[in-house]
Parts: C-alpha cells; sequence; structure tokens
C-alpha cells in the first residue's frame, strides 16, 4: 500500500473522484473530481496548489558540502550563492543522466537537494571522506507547490515573505500562519509559481493556511494530471517517460546525456572534475547523436485523417505518456514519448526524442496517430520550447 | 488627397467580426483601417469596468462558436485568447429541487433520474444526435451560403453539396434535420424526453435572441447551436474568455494589429460616401474624409443601409427587403458588482453548481408566459435567465473575495407598449423584476448587490448600435439565414452599392462571437475560396 504524505488528510477529503496514483511510493491524487480540466485551468488561470511531498528531499550539510555537490551535479554547484536555487542534473561516468532535480542553497554549507529517485546512496558514495553530513528528509519535508498566475497574491495574503524580492529561482524564509516555511520560487508548470516546504508536521496547518488565504483568488486543489499537462507546455523532461535513468536501464542506447534531453544548458564543462565530465566533454568534441524537440500536430492533416474515417477529430484531454514512433517520410527518426492537447494554445503538442541529424527546427516530421484501430500518421512540425513561457513567470 | 487617409479598404465598427475581417485583409497585405465609434473595439463583445474594480462582459458573455481555424489562422492565443470551459449547468426548481448537469455522465444521469429514469438513459443519445447533426450542418457554417437563384452551376453543386450532408445519413438524419428545422424547441425535445424538469431547461436554448416562445415552431433549430459549440475542436460546451469577452475583441485587435492594420476609436463614421452607386469612403462625425477602395460595414443592415448609406441611395426593392429583415430584441442584460456568492434555498453554500451556467427556467408554462408578456409589449415579470459567476473560474475579474454576476435576461422586447422609449422609464422596474425573480430562488441575492447595471435593448441600441436591441444583428430564424441573410440575393457579403460590403452578424452564418462573417467577407473581398 502506498505511503500517505503528510497532508493526505486533506488531500483524501477532497479526492471525490478516488483517482490516485503511485508517487515514489506515496498515494498522490490525479484528479479531485471527474475532470481535470478545471485544475488545469487553475494553474494558468489563477492558481493551482499540488502537494509535491513525494519528491526526494535531502539535506546536505558542512564545509564539504558545496564541492561534494559540485562533484556530483553538472552543474558548478560551487558558484551557487546562498538564497539561490538551481535547476540541474547528474550523471553516472559516462555522462548519462541518473536524475534530474534542483539544489538549493539554504545558507553557507547547507544545501538541500532534490531528486526523482532515491539518491541517498549516490550522495553518500561521492561524499566518502569529506566533510559532510548527509540526511535523507524525504518524510520529514512535506512541500507543496503554489502556481499560477495568482500564486504571488496568495502567499502575500497568508505569509509574511518579501515577494516582490524574492526572484525567479531563489529562496527565503518566512512565517505562514505563524508556522516556519521556506519558500523557493521554482515549480514544474512553467508560470510564475512556488514551492513552499516546511516540516512535516506543521504540514496541515500550511495546507490550511493556503487554501483559506487562496479562495478569494480562485485557488484550487490540483493533481497530478493537470500538473502532468502544463508539465509539458513548459517543455520539461520526466525521467522515466522522456527519458530513463541510466543505472536502471538495460541497453545502452536507452541511455541519455543532458545534452540529449535538452539540458546541456546545465553543464559547466570546464571546472574542476566532476562525474561524466570527460564523457561530456568527448560528447561536446563529436556531436550527441539525439536530441529533444518539441512537435506540433498540424491540424489540418489530422482533421483530414479524421474526416477521411467520417468522424470529427477527437484528442484525449488528458496528457499521453505512450511513446509514439517519429518518421521523417518511411524513415523513423526518434519517438514522441509525452504529448498533450495545450487548451492554452489549441495545439497537440509532443516531446520526442529524434536524431540530430533530424532535428532541426521547422523540419516536418510524422507522428504516429491511431484512428479506428489504425496506426496512421500526422505530420507534426518542428517548433521551439518552452511551447509556453509567460513573462509573469521570471518577471520581478 | 492626402496618402494618409487613403487605404485599401475601411472597416466602418469595431465589432469583433469587423476586428476578424480587417486581420484576414491585413494579413493579405492590404491596408486597413477599422473605425469605431466609442472608446474601446469590441462592439458587443467588450468588457467594461462597470462598477470600480469589476469587470463585465458588459454584452455578449460566453464564447463557444468561434471558429477554430480563425483562432489557428489569426494565432489568438499568442495575443491572449483563453477560454474556461464551462461545464455545469444548474437548475433551480420552484419545489426545492433542482437539476444539475455536468460532464461527469454518471453523476448526470443520476441528477435526471431524480425527475425521469427513463429521460437519464436517453439524455446521452440525445446529445449524442445533436452532436452528429451538428457536425453534419458544420460544412455550412464555414462556408458563405449557396446562392439557389444563380445560374452558375457551381452554386448548384454547392446546394446539392448541402442536400446531400442533410439526406446522406439515410432517412431517420434527415426526419431528424426537417423536425428540427420546422419543430417548436418543446415539441422536438418531448419526442425525446418526458420530464418538464429537463425540457424545461433544455429548451430555452432555443429562443435566445429570438422573439418567439419555446412553443414556436422554428425554434428546435437553435437548439442544435448549441452542439455545434467549439471549443479545442471537440464538439461540447460554452465557455468563459478570461477576461471577459472583450478580451477576445482585444486578441482580434492585437492580431489585426500585428497583421499591419490599424485601429481607430473614437471615429464615428457619419455616413458613406457614394460615387454614383460605389462606395469610395466615408466621412466621419469630426468632418475627416477617409478614401477606400472597399468599404465594408461591420454594423447590422439597418445601420447600415439607412444610417450610413441612406434610404435615398438605394432601390425600394431592396429596402423593403432590409426593412423586413426582423430585427425585434427581446432579451436584456443584467450585471451584478456582488460582495459575496449567491445562495441557492435549493443547493446552499459554494459548489460546482456556482461555476457553471445556472438557467432560471422552471417550467414550460412560465417561460411561454414569459413570452405573453413581451408579445403584448411588456417584459417578462418572471422572464428566463441564463446566469453565469465569471468572477469564480476567472478570478481577475473582481477583487479578490467580490464576483461578477451576469444574467442574460429574456424577454425584454424592444417595442413597448409605450415605445422603446418607455424603457428610459422602465428601466430599473425591469431590473426589479430580474432580481425578484431570481430572489425566489436565491434569497440572500439582494443583500450581496454592490452594484446594479441594467442594459434593455433601448441600451444595447443607443450605446452598443444594435439596433432595436438584437443581439445577433437580425433573428437566427430560418427564413433569416443562409442565402436570405440579410436578402435575397445578398447573402454574399455585398450589397448593392458596388465596393460596399457587409461583415457581421447580420450576414451568414450570423451572430455569436463566431468570426465567420468577418473571415468569409474578408475572403470575397479578396476573392478567395477558402476550404
Amino acid at each position: 500500500m502506498p505511503l500517505h504524505t503528510p497532508f493526505h488528510e486533506r488531500t483524501a477529503a477532497l479526492c471525490t473522484s478516488y483517482q490516485w496514483k503511485d508517487w515514489a511510493g506515496h498515494a498522490a491524487v490525479c484528479r479531485y473530481a471527474h475532470s481535470h480540466e478545471p485544475e488545469y485551468y487553475a494553474f494558468r488561470q489563477s492558481a493551482g496548489l499540488i502537494d509535491v511531498s513525494p519528491l526526494y528531499k535531502y539535506e546536505v550539510r558542512g564545509p564539504d558540502a558545496a564541492r561534494l555537490l559540485a562533484r556530483m551535479m553538472v552543474r558548478d554547484i560551487a558558484k551557487l550563492r546562498i538564497g539561490r536555487v538551481t535547476y540541474c542534473c547528474w550523471c553516472d561516468d559516462h555522462g548519462k543522466v541518473i536524475d534530474d532535480g534542483t539544489v538549493t542553497r539554504l545558507d553557507e554549507d547547507w544545501y538541500r537537494v532534490t531528486a526523482a529517485e532515491p539518491t541517498l546512496h549516490w550522495l553518500q558514495r561521492l561524499g566518502r571522506g569529506m566533510q559532510v553530513r548527509i540526511e535523507d528528509a524525504s518524510a520529514s519535508l512535506a512541500a507543496l507547490a503554489l502556481q499560477g498566475p495568482n500564486a504571488r497574491a496568495v502567499l502575500a495574503a497568508c505569509s509574511d515573505a518579501d515577494l516582490d524580492g524574492l526572484r525567479f529561482f531563489r529562496v527565503t524564509t518566512a512565517k505562514l500562519d505563524g508556522v516556519d516555511v521556506w519558500i523557493t520560487r521554482t515549480g514544474y508548470t512553467g508560470d510564475l509559481g512556488y514551492e513552499i516546504w516546511t516540516q512535516s508536521e506543521n504540514a496541515l496547518r500550511m495546507w490550511d493556511a493556503l487554501v483559506a488565504a487562496g479562495t478569494a483568488f480562485g485557488l484550487r486543489p490540483c493533481g497530478l494530471d493537470a500538473l502532468d499537462m502544463t508539465r509539458i507546455e513548459a517543455g520539461f523532461v520526466l525521467a522515466g517517460v522522456d527519458y530513463f535513468s541510466a543505472p536502471r536501464v538495460v541497453l545502452e542506447s536507452r541511455k541519455s546525456t543532458p545534452n540529449e534531453i535538452g539540458l546541456g544548458w546545465t553543464i559547466d564543462l570546464e571546472r574542476d572534475p566532476f562525474i561524466g565530465q570527460d564523457a561530456l566533454r568527448r560528447e561536446k568534441k563529436y556531436g550527441s547523436a539525439w536530441q529533444l524537440v518539441g512537435l506540433e500536430v498540424d491540424w489540418a492533416t489530422l482533421e483530414a485523417l479524421y474526416d477521411s474515417y467520417g468522424l470529427p477529430t477527437y484528442l484525449p484531454a488528458e496528457a499521453c505518456r505512450s511513446a509514439l514512433p517519429v518518421y521523417r517520410g518511411r524513415r523513423q527518426v526518434g519517438q514522441a514519448t509525452s504529448h498533450t492537447w495545450s487548451p492554452l494554445l489549441k495545439k497537440q503538442l509532443s516531446l520526442a526524442t529524434v536524431r540530430l541529424e533530424d532535428a532541426a527546427l521547422g523540419n516536418e516530421l510524422q507522428i504516429e496517430h491511431t484512428v479506428e484501430f489504425e496506426r496512421r500518421t500526422t505530420k507534426a512540425m518542428i517548433v521551439p520550447m518552452p511551447f509556453f513561457n509567460p513573462t509573469r513567470k521570471r518577471k520581478p | 488627397m492626402a496618402k494618409a487617409n487613403r487605404y485599401d479598404a475601411i472597416l466602418i465598427g469595431g465589432g469583433h467580426n469587423a476586428l476578424t475581417c480587417a486581420a484576414y485583409l491585413a494579413k493579405a497585405g492590404k491596408k486597413v483601417v477599422v473605425l469605431e465609434r466609442r472608446h474601446l473595439v469590441g462592439g458587443a463583445t467588450i468588457t467594461e469596468e462597470i462598477h470600480p474594480g469589476f469587470h463585465f462582459s458588459a454584452c455578449s458573455y460566453v464564447v463557444s462558436l468561434l471558429r477554430p481555424w480563425i483562432v489557428r489562422d489569426l494565432n489568438l492565443p499568442k495575443h491572449g485568447y483563453e477560454v474556461i470551459p464551462l461545464e455545469e449547468t444548474f437548475t433551480p426548481f420552484p419545489d426545492g429541487r433542482y437539476l444539475l448537469r455536468d460532464a461527469d455522465p454518471e453523476r448526470t444521469r443520476r441528477a435526471i433520474a431524480q425527475f425521469s429514469q427513463r429521460d437519464a438513459e436517453i439524455y446521452p443519445m440525445f446529445g449524442q444526435a445533436m452532436s452528429e447533426l451538428g457536425r453534419q450542418v458544420k460544412p455550412i457554417i464555414d462556408q458563405p451560403p449557396p446562392d439557389p437563384s444563380s445560374f452558375d452551376p457551381r452554386e448548384l453543386f454547392k446546394l446539392l453539396g448541402l442536400g446531400k450532408t442533410i439526406t446522406q445519413k439515410g432517412d431517420d438524419w434527415t426526419a431528424a434535420h426537417v423536425k428540427m428545422l420546422t419543430m417548436s424547441a418543446v415539441d422536438f425535445l418531448s419526442e425525446w424526453f418526458e420530464s418538464e424538469h429537463l425540457i424545461a431547461p433544455m429548451s430555452v436554448s432555443g429562443i435566445i435572441g429570438t422573439f418567439l416562445g419555446i412553443r414556436s415552431p422554428g425554434t428546435a433549430y437553435v437548439l442544435l447551436h448549441h452542439y455545434m459549440g467549439e471549443i479545442d475542436g471537440a464538439f461540447r460546451a460554452w465557455g468563459l474568455p478570461r477576461g471577459g469577452t472583450g478580451a477576445v475583441a482585444e486578441a482580434i485587435a492585437s492580431s489585426a494589429r500585428s497583421f499591419g492594420a490599424e485601429i481607430r476609436t473614437e471615429a464615428a463614421v457619419e455616413h458613406v460616401i457614394l460615387d454614383g452607386d460605389r462606395a469610395t469612403g466615408v466621412v466621419l462625425e469630426n468632418g475627416d474624409q477617409l478614401h477606400a477602395d472597399t468599404v465594408i460595414s461591420g454594423c447590422d443592415p439597418h445601420r447600415t443601409f439607412f444610417g450610413f448609406v441612406g434610404e435615398q441611395n438605394l432601390d425600394s426593392e431592396f429596402t423593403t427587403q432590409i426593412k423586413r429583415f426582423k430585427m425585434r430584441g427581446s432579451s436584456g442584460k443584467v450585471n451584478l458588482a456582488l460582495d459575496a456568492l449567491p445562495e441557492f434555498t435549493c443547493k446552499p453554500g459554494v459548489g460546482r453548481h456556482l461555476y457553471g451556467d445556472i438557467t432560471i427556467a422552471p417550467d414550460i408554462d412560465t417561460l411561454e408566459r414569459a413570452y405573453d408578456d413581451a408579445k403584448y409589449g411588456e417584459f417578462s415579470k418572471k422572464p428566463f435567465m441564463d446566469i453565469v459567476i465569471p468572477s469564480l473560474n476567472d478570478p481577475s475579474v473582481a477583487p479578490p473575495g467580490k464576483h461578477t454576476m451576469s444574467m442574460f435576461v429574456q424577454y425584454a422586447p424592444y417595442k413597448l407598449k409605450n415605445g422603446p422609449q418607455d424603457w428610459e422609464n422602465l428601466r430599473e422596474a425591469f431590473g426589479d423584476a430580474v432580481i425578484d425573480h431570481l430572489a425566489e430562488y436565491a434569497p440572500n441575492i439582494k443583500d450581496i448587490i454592490l452594484h446594479r447595471h441594467v442594459l434593455t435593448p433601448w441600451d444595447l441600441e443607443q450605446t452598443y448600435g444594435l439596433t432595436e436591441g438584437n443581439i445577433f444583428h437580425g433573428e437566427l430564424s430560418l427564413e433569416q439565414l443562409a442565402f436570405l441573410r440579410p436578402a435575397p440575393g445578398w447573402a454574399r457579403y455585398r450589397t448593392p452599392i458596388r465596393n460596399l460590403w457587409m461583415c457581421a452578424s447580420g450576414t451568414h452564418p450570423g451572430g455569436g462571437i463566431m468570426g465567420s462573417p468577418g473571415a468569409m467577407c474578408a475572403f470575397a473581398v479578396l476573392g478567395e475560396e477558402r476550404r
């Protein structure tokens, strides 16, 4: 049986749909009511509140904390200043991605790492012999993501945080209904948003305060279905879906370098040695095999396809994680791994991994589409990512 | 002549259709100007801050028929077009019960089963049949109407094609189409359902914007419009534009500007300049003259021909046709700024029932009596009301914790017993009748009103330029649709005045925030066939 998160008492009472799924061994709400769409719209048009406690969380403290994380991450954590957060990934010796997450520098010698997979062993292995204390805070820290255009107004109404001073990817401490919290301006929706972290025993009080303050701003508790749509619009990859953690796969071809999953921008290559550095240097010299691209399905061909069956165009309202082959002419050039209809952009979007030589912006590819049990294809263009990138996300 | 005032096309009026037309023309490289009388564009597709901090979709308040291909062609999402679907329809009844229909088929089935188990099971089949009918007629609204009087074989083929779409699925579907086109909403629905609790709220879709009752023949057709709504490509519900319907007009305007169109506000057109039977430009009320090869009216047919052109410049045959074109405004709007949410006696508290459509349609007789009042020149004492609370889905339109309520009210006949001007005296009495009727179901409403804004058909005419307050620029009744809209022989956006065109709801396929008339007028002007 999956575990309960610290917010379970509240989320379970609200989840009238009984639709849950397992997230890192915890019961996580897919959608609270029959349809997930109001939750999607809350994220994009008012404010959505989602329990992200199942994230793996690690506290890394001590004089060597920075050195440990700089060695582990492809990003140079030694440069991360106090009060800042960074998004990055970490690799194995062959430069293949193990996982991605955030690193927050809470104090001089105090970092917090989030991960999608259990990572304690990796931190301990790399930290051997260093002056560093590593603590698995996954259970002791509760976290909520508050995302959407009204997120700031909601937080302002229930906390004493200096939100105008809290810029994109920064952290601050604050009191929220008397509870001590950390607020990071981060999230997985690609919108204005915050993640709020506290000790688990404060969880319910924090939830209640946010919900009470949020009602006037259209706040809605949201589940993973809505989150999945927003993260695809934001062009964020998901481990286990858009790429696979290197130690967990058998075939070499299933592993990816940061460059191949769109995270090349997080690599600080020329610095003290870090795990995977040599391999990434080689990749830089000889080139990657794959590239993550954003695909937009061409509506006219999709409509014509359905029309040829005498059917109205149908697209599921949920995001979908079934990988579909992507072709260029008759040749398969990759796979599309996450798909969603974007109600906001009015487009069918996919995240796809395609061969580097076929990955140029504007290229016309074909993506498999099944109609009436028949596998057909529709035209899809490679378009810039993120698909959705509102200015309010970064605006001071 | 100053080059600055020389255009390829001038659009009179800045309603959503004129803006759409302008965007398509500008996209095709034309030098275009839109001339709007008021300080903001949108016409009846506007958001106005009627009370400080409260932003209302003052007139039109939902969107669904805006053609998806227009959204794509004009890249409206990039220009701020965002729509939140409305999934719930809530109908409180005087006997203390209520009906709540939503996107959850099982829950809806249980809700209807309180009144009739049989209806509950048939309801989804009805929806499916209507969606199929809607799909079959969809090509009609996405193309200019065929012209049955033409000898051009292409027109004949189009007409045959139309017939084919309606008959291709077999006799049952043909019969359904014919019934749809001829029956009253109540009769049509009664063929499917037995419970008045379901028929009454469903039938009102058939009368919106027309001067007909739910038992009047021909109203069944308008039901179909509710199943032709398309959001996200799927045939379904209605939606609330974020920021009010004005945001839709703003998005289209922004798209038009991005293609190079010029949009002038507070630029009221006085009349169209004619050179013989040819339009060559317009004169503004401030005396400025603008010239163009093409002049396009985004106003209704009455205003276009009797206002801007002048009856004396048109054949009597044509003017008679236009005079016969029924405007007959039948509805009003009451917009409320609320301090809190209404509490319905039958379903207290805040819940899903407040998020969607709230329909005050208690039973068939009450609705028909509401029409009786109107027939004899009075507003309905117990009107049909279609209510939405946009601030619940889109908190940006009201201060935190406060709400906006939009009430579409029918009937409010333009022609009162003592003439339309009498609305000046009866406006508040009408507002009181509306609030009193709502208070029967939600008694706290009177205590939570911060501001009340009543729009009568007279106001719709005086402020928004809708002749006789008709929200569709002419009723959407069968004899006024397709090749008959607005007059036989003049349904292709052209007018008897050369170089003068029409692009708004008074032309095919008609009213609602649809954009089709505007877009198809642009194609006609450009000499393009689409799709």
